[in-house]
């Protein structure tokens, strides 16, 4: 990645900015006088800042440059993650289950799931959600870290310490409210570093028009923006630029490679539900809204960026491969990052490349395989005859331009360097380092609440006073955040950490909706049909996966693994458990996991007896609870109104971009 | 919560939008600078933006702020 040099304007807004959100901090401190002040914010903010938290929890970091990399790879059909997931799957958070998390008045969610069904599915639900939080700061932090070292050149350590020492300060003093404020500052701070990036690679493009002309030529030749690693693939011109025809004509014909059924069930229904309505990260923030209502219009609150967000997460991605089919002033897709060990392989390669006199394809054939990364001919060859006059840092400069592979990730950042002078250069790089951290400051406020009210009130220290819950959660947060920054490490040092860890994710989080859809509309399900059903789901995705691969994919820790250690080579594994993309196989993971949960619990149910009364199960199941009435707000309040609307909303945009 | 969030926003939105208008309007002159942003002194423009933003979130705090202090919403049972 390019260097960056920031002026005396860009660390004066990042300074500005980091001085606002210890200031929150220190201003919230007089307010936190308990530990629901400071775990649940004392159940006491409006819905619009609720709302714009609730998003902004969601839209870290690593959705943003996550999004904007599909938004390159796979084009407007990335929109699907918003317009089939996120909203549909927010209005039924906030029309039917919201009611119960809030009426209920379970400080989490695993409390809820004590409320309803019993301790066991409590337990596995807070020990899986603590260790997945950590994690998921621990992500962020690294990225985050990563992200200033390779940019600015700052120390890895120092960046990783100073960053989690800003969030440690403003969510000790000011604990979920902190948070909270600080998400809604970090929301604006997005939206306002970005929209005039968006702006200006849309004029640079030529406008919309033009922008869909220019897709049309990345569809008609995917292999040379390295976007396939097929050369002979070519799409319908529509590929990029619409969001269902390629999805209807098949996984061959879009470039995700993945069927309407996956799209629909795996994301629509099984993923997003899951994530939206059972994650604490994101409900924690409609649970410390003031009042139910406010509560329920969180979500809906939430959705209306939610559908506009596409332009600027998405749109981004779909301009970098537009300017890059053209090669518009230089630009192309940011290469893989080059480090140092590999620069060590690389360069010995290429003098061996030029003592043999070879050239072209052979010179770049022979640099690959030394450096593990594919080569562009072209400019190896053009390397190779400026080779004896260029220094060691010229030649790495150059090896690192000849990378062929894309880094996606880099996407982002490629445009904010190409389109931003200095002063807006800080605006943007602030919003960005603003998500890093309220990524960890989210994650490590979810972790406290539930180790301190499901875990340790739970089952370590029970009746103790307030005042000694408040101090718990006080040490929680800084071993949070200590843990978050163990996890970052572990993360950076061993590069399969992430990929195993965003698996477990996905085992853990497929089926949990089925629990919850089951527990809050039926009365029948049972605590023992609830347990064992979660713990089947979770086992079916972990089989799934070790069975199941995508193509292009070698067995092992990205799918198939049972096959590699019965020793079944790829060749003869079934073909049908082969899918197209790894998203295919990750939806139709999610789809099997939830399936099979929703089943076994049905079943255990029928077979096991009820241990909750009807009067214990008020306020927590659908039918026993006395219907809330709408009828006393004013009708362009009701949750149900708005939730139309929104849906309405949603169907016309997806019907534009069809 | 005691403290209305829109103060800390409009607070930091308009010293921001402040230090990009003045800073655009000082780089103005500066067209190597701005070639990046397509020639358009973009500091200064969305500097602009964002302090009619600040300036917005503040007047409504102040507003808010002048009100007596709101009654509770309590749900009604």
């Amino acid at each position: 990645m390019q260097d960056v040099q920031l002026g005396f304007i860009d660390y004066a807004i990042l300074a500005i900015y980091v001085i606002f959100v210890i200031g929150i901090g220190f201003a919230l401190k007089r307010y936190m006088k308990s530990s629901s002040d400071f775990l649940t914010s004392g159940r006491s903010i409006p819905a619009w800042v609720t709302g714009l938290a609730f998003i902004s929890a969601n839209l870290g970091a690593l959705e943003l440059v996550g999004m904007t990399a599909s938004g390159a790879k796979y084009g407007i059909a990335t929109s699907h993650f918003y317009w089939v997931g996120a909203i549909p799957a927010m209005i039924f958070l906030a029309v039917f289950m919201m009611p119960f998390y809030y009426g209920s008045k379970a400080r989490s969610v695993p409390e809820y799931l004590k409320l309803r069904f019993d301790e066991r599915t409590r337990c596995l639900n807070s020990v899986s959600f603590a260790v997945m939080t950590l994690f998921a700061s621990g992500i962020s932090m690294n990225a985050l870290a990563k992200l200033l070292n390779q940019l600015l050149g700052w120390n890895y350590d120092i960046s990783l310490w100073i960053c989690s020492a800003v969030v440690l300060v403003y969510v000790l003093k000011g604990g979920l409210t902190s948070a909270i404020y600080t998400e809604v500052l970090q929301f604006f701070m997005i939206v306002l570093g970005f929209a005039p990036v968006v702006y200006l690679g849309l004029r640079d493009v030529g406008g919309w028009n033009t922008l869909t002309h220019k897709l049309a030529q990345v569809a008609q030749q995917p292999a040379s923006l390295g976007l396939t690693g097929d050369t002979g693939k070519v799409f319908n011109a529509d590929a990029w630029s619409s969001a269902w025809k390629p999805l209807l004509a098949g996984p061959a014909s879009n470039p995700m490679g993945v069927d309407w059924f996956a799209m629909l069930f795996g994301l629509g229904f099984v993923l997003s539900f899951g994530y939206w309505c059972t994650n604490f990260l994101v409900v924690q923030r409609a649970m410390a809204a003031r009042n139910m209502s406010a509560a329920r219009r969180t979500p809906l609150i939430a959705a209306v960026p939610k559908m506009i967000f596409p332009v600027l997460v998405i749109l981004p991605g779909m301009i970098a491969a537009a300017l890059a089919i053209t090669a518009k002033d230089g630009y192309r897709l940011p290469p893989k990052t080059l480090d140092s060990a590999i620069y060590a392989k690389a360069i010995p390669a290429l003098k061996e490349a030029a003592t043999k006199d070879l050239s072209g394809a052979a010179a770049a054939q022979l640099v690959s395989d030394a450096a593990g990364v594919k080569m562009l001919p072209d400019k190896i060859d053009a390397l190779l005859k400026a080779a004896p006059t260029l220094n060691e840092k010229e030649l790495k400069h150059g090896l690192q331009n000849a990378v062929a592979e894309n880094n996606y990730d880099g996407v982002i950042l490629s445009l904010v360097q190409r389109y931003c002078p200095s002063g807006l250069l800080g605006l943007a790089l602030t919003g960005l380092l603003a998500s890093f951290m309220s990524g960890m400051a989210g994650n490590v406020t979810a972790f406290n609440t539930v180790w301190t009210y499901d875990l340790y009130q739970a089952y370590i220290a029970r009746n103790r006073s307030d005042a000694h819950y408040m101090w718990m959660g006080r040490c929680i947060t800084v071993v949070g955040i200590l843990l978050s920054i163990v996890c970052a490490y572990l993360v950076s040092h061993w590069s399969n950490a992430m990929d195993i860890i965003q698996l477990v994710f996905g085992f853990v989080n497929a089926p949990l909706f089925a629990t919850f859809l089951l527990g809050m509309f039926w009365a029948r399900t049972t605590g023992t049909g609830a347990f064992l059903g979660l713990l089947g789901g979770t086992l079916t995705s972990a089989l799934f996966h070790s069975l199941t691969s995508a193509a292009g994919n070698a067995l092992g820790i990205k799918g198939g693994y049972l096959w590699s250690l019965m020793g079944v080579k790829l060749t003869d594994v079934p073909h049908r458990l082969i899918f197209p993309s790894d998203m295919a196989q990750n939806f139709w993971l999610a789809s099997f996991a939830f399936t099979v949960c929703f089943v076994l619990t049905l079943v255990i149910s029928l077979a096991t007896r009820r241990t909750k009364t009807d009067e214990e199960l008020k306020g927590l199941v659908y039918s026993l609870t006395p219907k809330l009435k709408d009828g006393e707000q004013a009708w362009y309040l009701r949750p149900a109104v708005l939730g139309v609307v929104l849906l309405a909303c949603c169907v016309v945009l997806n019907l534009i971009f069809w | 919560m005691g403290l209305d969030i829109r103060w800390p926003i409009g607070l930091l939105f308009s010293l921001v939008g402040v230090l990009l208008v003045g800073y655009g309007a000082v780089t103005g002159s500066d067209a190597e600078l701005y070639r990046r942003s397509l020639d358009i002194n973009i500091n200064l423009i969305w500097g602009a933006v964002l302090l009619v933003f600040g300036a917005f979130m503040l007047v409504l705090a102040w507003r808010a702020s002048r009100q007596p202090a709101e009654q509770p919403v309590v749900d009604k049972k």
